[in-house]
């Protein structure tokens, strides 16, 4: 099969290339699909003989991860984001035009081996919907008659590079800047600032600051970074920039824009706990980004900000880059140190927490990347810099990404403790009527709760802001959420394996007009269960929004409900029969009676 | 769930086995010599024990063991159902599917091939297609999918004072309580 980067590249060029290391099993594995569309059985055995792993580790990795198949896709791979907010700009009718046009069920690869079109979860870029990937490049803003030229350009076999390049085109997306973006450190300076002050002191400063985790748990900072600091031995530093809850694209425009900043961040944390390595822990979807921040990493090492000596101080420190592949509970801190060991993430028994024994056994600090990037601004601006914004128990600035239905979707930095009504007077959301807070992981809140507060005391996000207004149905983006856990629930734990399932299947017939009261107290009772008894954040936050939104708009669930009857099976007995019937050819009539 | 109101004077237990091994029917079998003092308090109407093949039109238990592989046991759970006040789900195949679900893994042609046409020593190979055979289901279920479960007896099979804990509840007119070890079994 011809392929979108040529065969050519041998798998033992790829295990060279990474230096036959066990952890960059990920990375291989990666290339091996973007050169030949998947990873073929011979691939798993020769990875798992030279890097003399069980082949079972191999193939488990393999079947994990999203961006990862084992059996060929189509020269032209596209995925189109199925976010809730890339639904409501028209995604699924793009990816469907795109299918029809060229003849393909979704999901699955053409006969010819020339296309494959599927959907996937949020690509970061909900502001700029509907969005994609066409062999791992994002585009944005796709239209219906774009995709009449794509379907063409497809079907004559032009590469994606020769696609027009306004169709990836990315905005920046900022709309409101605070002291965050509108702080560019010149490169080097806020190290030499910590390194003038005294690491130790700089730590007090980050302390001092009160800044909070950015990825949404909203831990303190300062407070990991003493706690590896006062621990022995070796240590690690890695970025969480897998930026997978559903809506969050603010970690990207970092990436982009403000790269310096994030590895400035992470280099003084390094320099203070005496790390040699650290990590940037980027999602697969980024890729595109990754040029870029290749060459700020190597203008860094050239100005002596990376490798050994970095500022005269004697210490030695280095970064590297590691792309995901598209699992939503690599975001989780533990699932990503397991998958920067090149396995498959699954989350970690806690404690011991990441600080005490995290990335190859390890102490680690692990952060997300709006957090180092303002660890820099605050170890070169000082902690009232940062700590004179917000309130009081979330001090500075947040960046917000917000999408759905407002005038001016994008990035926002407002200092923490705003309200959500200040938040949609500002994107151009007050015809809101639910505000989905944190991602489907987050809160729904309604219009009477609008004056609630965005911060770690009252509504925690990541950066995630969903608005929806009067003409959305609320059931329908809550059966959409649970889709997304279904799907992105790593298996390992029976509560949230089995049920995001189950309320996968009670969401769909309630909205399906099929449920009945008891199917919606089934809901309620499953979903306490999950949350209660799951091993990790992803179970723990999947029934948030179904739970939600039947709490604060009961009417959208009870006015669908099968009203007379108590139980209403999701069984079809002629439907059950298809395949004996086709086998056997017999056509016996089925007794119908229903009965419950 | 709906716990018994009022105390019917006898009840009458109706059992069967669907998609099942019959180990639940040998575990009920294990109360041992109680089945005495329990055929004083209940009469069996259907029942593999008393070989009656059809529920009578009002009963008060009915215990099914086994999944639904085939349209048979979508019709008979139906029947018991129907005429059921309390419908208890008994043992894993009948609460999950339990084994002969884990054929839902492959396509219902690639089990019957392999039966009937690729294994060893088949001769005159074809897929059976007497009328007489209930069709098959493409999945193996669970009974919950089809009908009203009032109780279930989790375990593979269920210990016997599970079931007696539970008809004997059932009896005196309160809620079953299955104790600890009744009902966790790693
Ligand atoms: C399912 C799941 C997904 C997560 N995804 C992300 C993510 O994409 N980015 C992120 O920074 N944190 C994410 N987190 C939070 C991380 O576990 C961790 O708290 C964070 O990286 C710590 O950095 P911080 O303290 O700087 O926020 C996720 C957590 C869970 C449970
Ligand atoms: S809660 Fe879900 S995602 Fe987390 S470990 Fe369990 S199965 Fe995996
Ligand atoms: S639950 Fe176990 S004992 Fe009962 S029918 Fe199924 S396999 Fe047999
Ligand atoms: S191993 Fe099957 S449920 Fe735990």
């Amino acid at each position: 099969m011809a392929s979108p980067l040529g065969q050519s590249v041998t798998l033992h060029d790829i295990a060279a290339r990474h230096l036959h290391a066990r952890h960059r099993l990920l990375q291989m594995l990666r290339e091996v699909q973007a050169s030949r569309s998947y990873v073929p059985e011979e691939a798993i055995q020769f990875f798992a003989h030279v890097l003399n792993l069980p082949i079972a580790h191999v193939r488990g990795c393999v079947e994990f991860y999203s961006f990862l198949h084992t059996t060929p896709r189509g020269q032209f791979d596209v995925y189109f984001s199925d976010s809730v907010t890339d639904r409501m700009a028209g995604s699924e009718i793009v990816a469907k035009r795109l299918a029809d046009r060229l003849g393909v069920t979704l999901g699955q690869p053409r006969a010819d081996g020339r296309v494959t079109v599927s959907m996937t979860s949020c690509t970061g870029h909900c502001e700029q919907a509907p969005a994609g990937l066409a062999n791992g490049r994002v585009f944005t803003r796709m239209t219906e008659a774009r995709i009449e030229k794509m379907a063409s350009l497809i079907e004559h076999g032009v590469p994606v590079s020769e696609w027009p390049a306004e169709w990836f085109h990315v905005d920046d997306g900022i709309r409101e800047r605070g002291i965050t973006l509108e702080t560019f450190i010149p490169p080097g300076e806020a190290i030499r600032t910590a390194l003038a002050r005294g690491l130790p002191a700089t730590l007090d400063e980050v302390e001092r600051s009160g800044l909070q985790g950015r990825g949404g748990a909203g831990f303190p900072v300062g407070r990991k970074w003493r706690g590896a600091y006062e621990t022995k031995g070796a240590h690690y530093i890695t970025c969480n920039a897998d930026e997978g809850e559903p809506g969050t694209f603010k970690d990207r425009v970092l990436l982009a824009k403000y790269a310096d900043e994030l590895f400035e961040g992470m280099t003084i944390a390094g320099l203070l706990v005496g790390a040699k390595k650290g990590y940037v822990y980027m999602r697969g979807e980024y890729e595109y980004m990754m040029e870029g921040l290749q060459t700020v990493l190597e203008e860094r090492r050239a100005a002596g900000l990376l490798g050994e000596n970095i500022c005269e101080s004697g210490l030695d420190f280095d970064l590297r880059i590691h792309l995901g592949a598209g699992a939503y509970v690599c975001g989780e801190q533990s699932a990503l140190l397991e998958s920067l060991e090149g396995k498959r993430g699954i989350p970690r028994v806690r404690p011991p927490s990441a600080v005490k024994i995290g990335l190859f056994g390890q102490s680690t600090i692990n952060n997300n990347v709006e957090s180092f990037v303002q660890a820099a601004q605050i170890a070169w601006k000082g902690a009232e810099w940062f700590s004179d914004h917000g309130e009081t128990k979330s001090r500075g600035t947040k960046l917000l990404s917000i999408a759905g239905d407002c005038q001016r979707p994008g990035i926002y930095e407002l200092p923490l403790g705003i309200t959500v009504r200040e938040v949609l007077a500002r994107c151009g959301g007050e015809n809101a009527k639910a505000v989905q807070v944190g991602g489907p992981a987050g809160t729904c809140v309604g219009r009477d709760e609008f004056d609630r507060r965005v911060s770690y005391a009252d509504l925690a996000t990541g950066g995630s802001i969903m608005v929806f207004n009067d003409l959305r149905d609320m059931v329908d983006v809550a059966r959409q959420f649970a889709h997304f856990f279904a799907h992105e629930s790593c298996g390992f734990c029976t509560p949230c394996r089995v049920g995001t399932q189950m309320l996968k299947h009670y969401a769909d017939k309630i909205a399906d007009g099929q449920g009945t009261q008891r199917d919606l107290e089934q809901v309620k009772s499953i979903g306490e269960f999950v949350k209660g008894y799951s091993h990790c954040g992803l179970g723990e936050t999947a029934p948030n929004t179904l739970l939600d939104t039947i709490k604060r708009f009961p009417e959208e669930y009870t006015s669908r409900l099968l009203a007379e009857a108590d139980f209403v099976p999701d069984f079809d007995l002629d439907a059950s029969v298809t395949e004996s019937r086709a086998l056997t050819g017999r056509q016996d009539q089925l007794d119908q009676v229903h009965s419950d | 769930m709906n716990a018994p109101t009022e105390q019917p004077a006898r009840l009458t237990v109706a059992t069967c086995s669907l998609a099942g091994c019959f180990g639940c029917h040998m575990s009920f079998l294990d109360v041992d010599e109680r089945i005495v003092e329990l055929a004083q308090l209940v009469t069996f109407d259907r029942s593999p024990l008393t070989d009656v093949k059809h529920c009578s039109e009002r009963v008060d238990v009915g215990l099914i063991e086994g999944g639904l592989c085939n349209v048979e046991n979508v019709e008979v759970l139906r029947e018991f159902r129907a005429s059921c006040r309390y419908l208890v789900a008994v043992g894993s195949c009948a609460i999950t599917g339990g084994v002969p679900a884990v054929r839902n893994k492959f396509t219902l042609e690639s089990c019957l091939r392999e039966a009937y046409i690729d294994a060893p020593g088949i001769d005159n190979p074809h897929i059976p297609c007497d009328p007489e055979i209930p069709l098959l289901l493409n999945k193996v279920r669970p009974i919950h999918e089809v009908v009203r479960v009032d109780y279930v007896l989790p375990g593979c099979p269920p210990p016997a004072e599970a079931f007696w804990e539970l008809l004997t509840a059932l009896i005196a007119g309160r809620e079953p309580e299955l104790a600890y070890e009744h009902r966790r079994f790693d």
